[in-house]
């Protein structure tokens, strides 16, 4: 593949502008904070939690923080609030509980 | 060496498509279609292709399937008719948006209600705006030469845009013809191997193709499609050349026949233009300066083009196998926009063969005749008119 020669961003012309929308770079969702459309956020209270992993499994936008094996916490400029990670968290549990924001 | 075959318009399609061997062929049957995914899995059973044959659940599907492939980098193609067609309507935008090159045949039909199967082109008129290229063939040599051309066409890196091959259905579909047809070792040399710049089975690259587009950027995609559009004017002509000397056979975007000196001329796509060329030829005989053009592309419109081959006639009728109520024809839309300019020259539309109606030499007679009187008087009572349509009932009456 030829190197290509294009820019992005809101002041490239059409001309400039990869073809057809194509995102040549692989990840870059993460420059995407879906975190403002939040109206509930997700509240984690590690003291509860028996680190089964579920809500890192659920999670739509890959918002559940897990480092070396077990959740630390929740990442804000991503987490869309869908409450997912709250329902899927054992009764037993009940480490994560939407609150408003 | 090329060498000479009888075929329907279906087979011709099916043969070219087994002759360009496609990696990915996902379709579905539909009337007069049919023919085309029928023979070409044959193909496949056979072992005579290395294409993978998608049998899918409805249209929308073959076309997302096509869509799929087509992304992913495969080399990909599809046949389809009227409801069909219009199943397929939001994803012929989306494959034409994400700048795919498929090639599908299109076997125009009438669109239902009321329900009808037989020829014409409301299918593809439909589609006009899509954003797919539209090559438009008389008979089923040229819907052979076509596919295999528009494999190239859609494939340019300058276009990268998907290609609607249509052909008459039935008429051309469904009918025999002799035609010639290349050697398989000169279709493979002329199309070239398929190396897309982008597709997503690209692992030292991975994309991300079809993103959500808003506000923003989706404007600037937009333009990027016409661009493409206005380059393919260009790409059509080159690879029409080069097939020119593979095969002999000339193409353009538009056929002229007897049209340079022309006083009087119709415009009209697909197999008609055939039935026309036999008008024009008898009129000639009477010493009367008839023409016809015969456009085979539709979509990018040769504007420029189409204005110089038309200048210096006096009056042109614009025959269109499609309506839009409440509107003119798309074809005359197209060609009196080309010749607003020319305020010289009087243009007429002739709506004709809904559904399959007959249209013969008597029929294209009457628009010559009709043409006629307008150079005569220098006056245009209808701009629109229906050719073949019952205007007058008969002596019975039902009572209800
Ligand atoms: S609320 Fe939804 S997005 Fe946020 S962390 Fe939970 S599952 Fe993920
Ligand atoms: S689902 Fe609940 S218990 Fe399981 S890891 Fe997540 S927060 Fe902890």
């Amino acid at each position: 593949m030829s190197e290509k020669v294009y820019k992005t961003g809101q002041d490239a012309s059409w001309k400039e502008l990869p073809k057809a929308g194509i995102i040549y770079e692989a990840g870059n969702a993460r420059e995407f904070k879906t975190g403002d459309w939040r109206v509930k956020k997700p509240e984690y209270y590690a003291d509860k939690c028996i680190q089964c992993l579920f809500c890192w499994a659920y999670c739509p936008e890959s918002a559940i923080i897990v480092e070396d094996g077990k959740v630390v916490g929740i990442d804000y400029d991503h987490c869309k609030g869908c409450g997912i990670c709250a329902v899927e968290c054992p009764d037993r549990a009940s480490a994560i509980q939407m609150v408003i924001e | 060496m090329a060498k000479r075959v009888s075929l329907s318009g279906n087979e011709a399609a099916a043969f070219a498509m087994k002759q360009i061997d496609p990696d990915v062929v996902a379709a579905y049957p539909i009337t007069p279609s049919t023919e085309i995914p029928q023979y070409f899995s044959q193909f496949v059973a056979n072992g005579e292709v290395n294409s993978e044959f998608v049998a899918v659940e409805s249209e929308h599907s073959a076309m997302s399937a096509c869509i799929g492939a087509s992304a992913a980098g495969a080399r990909t193609m599809t046949a389809t008719s009227s409801q069909g067609l219009a199943l397929m309507w939001e994803m012929l935008y989306i494959a034409a948006s994400m700048r795919l090159p498929i090639v599908m045949t299109v076997a125009n039909r009438a669109l239902s209600g009321p329900i009808n199967i037989h020829n014409d082109h409301s299918d593809s008129m439909g589609a006009r705006d899509s954003g797919w290229i539209q090559l438009y063939s008389e008979s089923a040599q040229e819907a052979y030469d076509n596919i295999i051309q528009a494999i190239r066409i859609a494939e340019d890196p300058r276009v990268s845009l998907p290609v609607m091959v249509c052909m008459d259905g039935f008429i051309t579909s469904h009918a025999l013809e002799t035609l010639e047809v290349l050697e398989d070792e000169e279709v493979k040399k002329f199309i070239g191997e398929y190396n897309p710049d982008d597709f997503l089975l690209n692992a030292d690259h991975p994309i991300a193709m079809g993103p959500l587009d808003l506000q923003s950027y989706y404007f600037e995609h937009k333009r990027q499609e016409q661009d493409a559009m206005d380059n393919a004017k260009q790409v059509i002509l080159e690879i029409a050349e080069e097939y020119e000397k593979l095969t002999g056979r000339k193409y353009s975007h538009f056929e002229k026949y007897a049209l340079d000196d022309a006083d009087i001329a119709v415009v009209v796509l697909n197999s008609t233009a055939g039935t026309a060329k036999v008008v024009v030829d008898d009129l000639r005989s009477q010493g009367i300066k008839a023409g016809l053009l015969k456009p085979r592309t539709f979509r990018p419109i040769p504007g420029k083009e189409i204005f110089d081959a038309l200048k210096n006639v006096k009056a042109v009728a614009v025959m269109d196998k499609a309506d839009s109520f409440g509107a003119y024809g798309p074809l005359f839309t197209d060609i009196r926009n080309i010749m607003f300019d020319n305020k010289d020259i009087k243009i007429v539309n002739y709506i004709y063969g809904l559904g399959g109606r007959d249209v013969g030499t008597k029929d294209i007679e009457m628009v010559y005749n009709d043409l006629m009187d307008i150079v005569k008087t220098g006056k245009v009572y209808e701009v629109k008119k229906y050719l073949g349509v019952r205007e007058k009932g008969g002596e019975e009456v039902w009572q209800l």
